[in-house]
C-alpha cells in the first residue's frame, strides 16, 4: 500500500516560499495499491493530482471525504475526471442529520460558491453516505467513524489486509477531557487508531494557540503525539498545518515536542511525500 | 472494550463540568457515568465503582410519590426517555436504601439520539425540591 501526500495544510491554501518545505495545499492524501486508487479529502491538494495525472494508473477511482468543510472539498471542481464521460468515479461522505450528502455537496458545487454545478459532472459518478461504517472498496477494507470535530465528521481506518492507515485530519480529543489522553474507552477516535501502522492526525496548533482556540475542532502538536502514543500507532504523521505556521514554524515545534521523546515514529506531513508501508 | 461514541463522550465531558447532579446511561439503562455532584445522590463515588449495570444501580434508590407510594419504574422520566425516546420531566422522593437518606427531587432527562439518528442513551438531571 502506497500513500502519498497531495495536501497537508489546514483551512486555506498557505502556498508560498515560505511553505515549499511542507506544502500549502489543503488536505488530500491518496492511498493506493495496483489497481485501486482512494482519495482521502479533496482539499486543493487534489487539483496538484489531477495535474500530474496520478489518477490515470488506477482502474478504480474513491474519493473518500471525512467532513465537508470547505479545505476538505474545494478541489473537487478541478478534479478534471468528474468530467470525463468514461470515468467511474465513486463518492464517499457523511450525510447530515437532515441533508443528503449530495444535496450538501450541491451548496458548495453551484453558484454563486462555484460557477460548475454537480449535475454538470459527466463521469458516472456514486455518491454513497456513509456514517459509522464499515465498508470494502476493491482490496481495502474501510472502517469510518464519527469524530470530535463540529458539524458530522468521519475518520477512516483503511486495511489491505496486511497494513493499517488510520486518516484523522480534523480532530479535537482534548476538547473537555482533563484527563486526555489516558482513557482509551472514553478517547474520540481511539478504535480508528488502535495500533495503525500509520497514523494521519491534525496537529493545528501549538499549545498556546490551543488554549485561545478550543471548541474549534483541532488538536495541538502535543494532543496528537499523547493521541498517538495511547493508540499504539508506529507511525505519526502531524497534518493539517495551521496557515499562520511557516516551515520555520513548524520545525521549531516539531523541535519542541517531538525530538526524542517518543517511542514511535514522528514526521511532519510533507507535501508530495511518498510512503510505502 | 467499546470505546464511547462522541456524542457519550462530549455528555460525560458536560456532566463533568456542571456542578448539578447528572446519570449518564446507555441504552439498557446501565449507568455508564455520573458527575461529582451526583455521588451525592447515590452515597458511592463513580472512582470507586466505574460504571455500573442497571440491576446494580436502580435498587439503590426507592422512589416514592408524595402520598409514599412507590412509583413504578415505567413511571419515572429516565425509564421513558430510553424507553420512548422523548425527554421527560418529574418530581418524587427517593429513598438511598444504603444511607437511608430522603431527597425530594426533580428529574428531567433527554434521550441522546446522536449523527445518523442513533439512539445512543438518556442523560439525567436531578435537583432537590428546596420547597419540599
Amino acid at each position: 500500500m502506497k500513500v502519498t501526500f497531495w495536501g497537508t495544510r489546514g483551512s486555506i491554501a498557505t502556498v508560498g516560499a515560505q511553505t515549499q518545505l511542507y506544502g500549502g495545499n489543503t488536505s488530500c492524501v491518496t492511498v493506493s495499491d495496483k489497481d485501486t486508487l482512494l482519495i482521502l479529502d479533496a482539499g486543493s491538494g487534489l487539483r496538484v493530482l489531477a495535474n500530474q495525472g496520478f489518477h490515470k494508473q488506477f482502474k478504480h477511482i474513491h474519493i473518500l471525504l471525512t467532513h465537508l468543510h470547505i479545505d476538505h472539498i474545494q478541489g473537487l471542481g478541478f478534479f478534471n475526471l468528474f468530467f470525463d464521460p468514461d470515468a467511474e468515479i465513486h463518492l464517499w461522505g457523511p450525510p447530515s442529520s437532515n441533508t443528503s450528502l449530495r444535496a450538501r455537496l450541491n451548496r458548495y458545487l453551484s453558484p454563486p460558491l462555484f460557477p460548475v454545478r454537480m449535475r454538470d459532472f459527466n463521469c458516472k459518478l456514486h455518491i454513497h453516505e456513509v456514517t459509522q461504517d464499515q465498508f470494502i472498496i476493491e482490496g481495502f477494507v474501510v472502517n469510518s467513524n464519527f469524530v470530535l470535530h463540529p458539524g458530522p465528521t468521519l475518520g477512516f481506518r483503511i486495511s489491505d489486509g496486511q497494513k493499517i492507515v488510520t486518516f484523522i485530519p480534523d480532530h479535537e480529543p482534548a476538547l473537555g477531557n482533563p484527563k486526555f489522553a489516558i482513557d482509551a474507552e472514553w478517547t474520540s477516535g481511539y478504535a480508528l487508531a488502535k495500533s495503525a501502522d500509520l497514523l494521519i492526525h491534525d496537529s493545528s496548533y501549538s499549545e498556546k494557540e490551543y488554549k485561545s482556540r478550543r471548541g474549534w475542532g483541532h488538536s495541538a502538536m502535543h494532543h496528537a503525539l499523547l493521541f498517538a502514543e495511547l493508540a499504539g500507532v508506529k507511525r505519526l504523521e502531524l497534518f493539517h498545518h495551521d496557515p499562520s505556521h511557516d516551515d520555520d514554524e513548524l520545525l521549531r515545534l516539531f523541535h519542541h515536542h517531538v525530538d526524542g521523546k517518543w517511542n514511535f515514529e514522528v514526521h511532519l506531513a510533507i507535501e508530495n511525500s511518498v510512503i510505502d508501508l | 472494550m467499546a470505546v464511547k461514541e462522541i456524542e457519550i463522550i462530549l455528555s460525560r465531558q458536560l456532566a463533568d463540568c456542571l456542578n448539578i447532579p447528572i446519570f449518564l446511561v446507555d441504552p439498557n439503562g446501565d449507568l455508564i457515568f455520573y458527575n461529582e455532584p451526583a455521588e451525592q445522590l447515590l452515597g458511592k463515588r463513580f472512582e470507586d465503582t466505574g460504571p455500573m449495570p442497571v440491576a446494580e444501580w436502580a435498587v439503590i434508590f426507592k422512589p416514592r410519590d408524595d402520598h409514599g407510594n412507590l412509583i413504578p419504574p415505567e413511571n419515572l422520566p429516565l425509564v421513558k426517555s430510553l424507553s420512548l425516546k422523548i425527554p421527560a420531566h418529574g418530581s418524587f422522593w427517593i429513598e438511598n436504601i444504603q444511607n437511608k437518606t430522603k431527597h425530594a427531587l426533580s428529574v428531567t432527562s433527554l434521550p441522546i439520539i446522536g449523527q445518523a439518528n442513533r439512539f445512543l442513551g438518556a442523560l439525567a438531571i436531578f435537583w432537590e425540591n428546596k420547597q419540599s
